[in-house]
């Protein structure tokens, strides 16, 4: 691997100007651990650091000391910072990030109402992009906290576990649109304005949707939707200028992403449509994490060689440990052959990434000591 | 597990119309789901494979165009048999759904005009689950001249995180709605879904966060009621290192002298690099070993039959799925 082609980590992480870093990829290739591992080096580097993790394994939550959902950063202890260096982590709630939301901008009887709404109970946590909108809600607010009392000047945000990591760009505005369409000026409507100017609004279908929604929801149900509906609307208007304002602060200077990948088709596929698309948005990409690729320190004896060799020490019936050892090492060296060739694939459409690994474990990272030599990995030079 | 279910694990799997195939990303899930469509249509069965996220990964498995939202016969399997596939699309399955059981026509377009189509589908998944898991339930039911249309209908369903909330939207529907027909459809399906006629399994690797993962969701499914069918274990591969090697392995006293003599005599030489590199590489294999068997312990507990699937290095093409749906025959799927 060239030198200009290699992710600086460290360059990344000791720049100061370096104020937002974003962990995407597709689900399963480590993005969690990915941006503990950064945050911890970062902060043992001397950088102020809050890391939000949105779903992390069990015992990793417990390495970073992080017991409960609290929806607060709590420092970690155990690392060994340098300087002024700390590190906080801290576990998303979306509920409770949702219902502060709602208690932010609702007054507090209406805010009252819509919590108790059983119809919110459900959607707070079940519509698709909640828990993205929530997410970036989160780091909007972690970021005003660091600009107003200096607590962190390092943020590293994971992103929420889902199939596609374009869902955490996409899935904000999504949620913003529908807030805004017709859908829900249908359901608001009769509260708002009534009577004909709701007639003329949704014109001759009045009759015909009015009718469907009635015959699918029920009428109590289609009634506690639009309670619901105007309560939550007082709110709508700054759940969309905060889902602008955050989309914005992730195309700001300071902000950068890293793309998180395993060497599989499927992930570096993923990998490459986001970077395509960071590109389009104009967002800043710091570079590739290609997470537990496989290495060896005797690449000189080909899987080809090795294979042979067992055969022979096979067919002549000695020698079986080293037999073994060499079929184990032929495996090896095919799969670090599909995994360079699967990584040459996506450097040839995109030569212009810089690109670091992080070879497999046979077991999960688990403390700290595991995230530092996850680190160290990413760092070292190439 | 009775000593009879635990020589042919497939047995629990007798009298299941409906299988639900769930797993961790990265799991295969969709492979696993492919082969038991396969499985299953052995012998002259019809068998439908539904997918519900929109990947097309049916197509890509078996290797045929992108599916339209209309079922397409993909393969036929042993002793003749069809494995009927359906991609599934919710917002035709929504308009479907709502034609089959209201009966709107124009009214359906209508609700599209002013984006409730959307809505439903894209940002309440409750909705969606709803239509996905509903036209699972009608792909069961469906018959022609009193036959069922499908001896079984395989669904590759979200991933075992969501698993539980998927099939039990429909409870949550119920409880929502308390009349009318939304709640009559809801109990329904929920009524199918947590009978013997429904088997929900959990595809796994013999990993930490995949085994974690398939602990946790089978605990889910069963305070949800919901039936556990079977652990697909995927991926495994054969041990290369057995008994006394494996653990001096392990502790990193493999002989070096007899390693380095052996490749000697298959002629490469032995660098001291080398022998390294092959006993550390070994040391890994070793470490791996002992988590898989962790692992297998746990995943037994669980108390459910257990397939195991070999691990296939050349990827996964038709030819493959063929394999793994013989492997699951001769562990007692049929």
């Amino acid at each position: 691997m060239s030198d200009d082609l290699r992710f600086d980590v460290d360059a990344l992480l000791d720049d100061p100007t370096t104020h937002i870093l974003v962990c995407c990829g597709s689900g399963g290739v480590g993005k969690t651990t990915i941006s503990a591992a950064l945050g911890l080096r970062a902060a043992e580097r001397g950088r102020r650091v809050c890391v939000l993790t949105i779903d992390p394994a069990r015992r990793l939550a417990q390495s970073l000391g992080l017991r409960e959902l609290d929806n607060t950063p709590r420092e970690v202890r155990g690392v060994r910072a340098a300087g002024q260096g700390a590190l906080f982590a801290m576990m998303l709630d979306m509920k409770r990030t949702f219902d502060e939301i709602v208690e932010q901008h609702a007054d507090p009887q209406r805010a009252q109402q819509i919590l108790a709404n059983p119809l919110y109970q459900s959607m707070s946590t079940s519509f698709a992009g909640t828990q993205e909108y929530m997410a970036m809600e989160k780091l909007g607010q972690l970021h005003r906290e660091a600009l107003a009392d200096n607590r962190w000047d390092l943020i590293v945000v994971d992103t929420p576990p889902s199939r596609s990591a374009l869902d955490f760009l996409d899935a904000p505005q999504r949620l913003g649109s529908f807030l805004d369409g017709r859908f829900i000026r249908l359901l608001t409507a009769p509260a708002r304005v009534g009577g004909r100017a709701y007639l003329r609004m949704v014109g001759a279908g009045f009759g015909l949707v009015s009718g469907a929604l009635t015959k699918i929801l029920g009428a109590q149900l289609l009634n506690d939707l639009q309670t619901l509906v105007a309560g939550l609307d007082s709110v709508f208007g700054g759940f969309r200028e905060r889902a602008e304002a955050t989309y914005s602060l992730l195309q700001a200077e300071g902000t950068s992403f890293v793309v998180v990948a395993a060497p599989e088709r499927d992930a570096l596929r993923e990998a490459s449509y986001f970077v395509e698309r960071l590109q389009t948005d104009a967002m800043p990409l710091a570079g590739l994490v290609l997470n537990r690729t496989h290495e060896t320190t005797a690449a000189d004896l080909s899987a080809d060689r090795a294979a042979g060799a067992a055969e022979v020490l096979a067919k002549a019936k000695q020698h079986s440990l080293a037999a073994s050892l060499l079929q184990l090492h032929a495996e090896r060296m095919r799969l670090i052959a599909r995994e360079r060739h699967l990584l040459e694939r996506f450097r040839r459409a995109h030569p212009r990434v810089s690109v670091t690994t992080a070879a497999a474990l046979a077991g999960d990272v688990n403390d700290l000591d595991g995230l530092r030599a996850v680190s160290s990995d990413l760092a070292r030079p190439s | 597990m009775t000593p009879a279910a635990a020589r042919r694990p497939g047995s629990d799997l007798r009298g299941v119309r409906l299988h639900v195939v769930t797993g961790k990303g990265g799991t295969g899930k969709t492979t696993v789901a492919a082969a038991l469509a396969l499985a299953l249509a052995a012998d002259g069965q019809q068998v439908l494979l539904m997918e519900v996220e929109g990947r097309q990964g049916i197509a890509q498995l078996f290797d045929v165009p992108p599916l339209p939202y209309e079922e397409r016969k993909v393969a036929v399997a042993r002793n003749g048999g069809d494995v009927v596939a359906l991609a599934v699309d919710p917002e035709a399955a929504l308009l479907e759904y709502l034609d089959m059981y209201y009966h709107l026509g124009r009214a359906g377009k209508a609700l599209r005009k002013i984006g409730m189509v959307e809505f439903a589908t894209t940002v309440a998944p409750g909705v969606r689950d709803v239509l996905l898991t509903g036209k699972a339930y009608e792909a069961v039911r469906r018959r022609q001249d009193k036959d069922p249309v499908y001896d079984a209908v395989v669904l590759d369903a979200p991933p075992t995180g969501r698993i539980t909330r998927f099939l039990n939207v429909n409870s949550e529907i119920a409880g929502v709605a308390k009349v009318g027909p939304i709640k009559r459809q809801a109990d329904s399906i929920m009524e199918l879904l947590r009978s013997p006629r429904t088997a929900v399994h959990l595809v796994t690797l013999l990993e930490e966060m995949p085994t974690q993962e398939t602990m946790d969701g089978v605990a889910e499914l069963r305070s949800a009621g919901l039936p556990v069918g079977a652990v697909f274990v995927n991926m495994i591969r054969p041990p290369l290192l057995r008994g006394v090697s494996l653990q001096q392995a392990r502790k990193g006293t493999l002989d070096q002298i007899d390693v380095a003599a052996g490749l000697t005599a298959a002629g490469i030489g032995h660098s001291p690099h080398v022998v390294a590199a092959l006993l550390s590489e070994a040391g890994e294999h070793a470490e791996r070993l002992a988590l898989e068997k962790q692992e297998l312990k746990a995943l037994k507990s669980l108390d459910r039959p257990l397939f195991e699937l070999p691990w296939l290095a050349e990827g996964i093409d038709l030819s493959s799925l063929y394999e793994l749906a013989d492997e699951m025959n001769d562990q007692g799927v049929a």
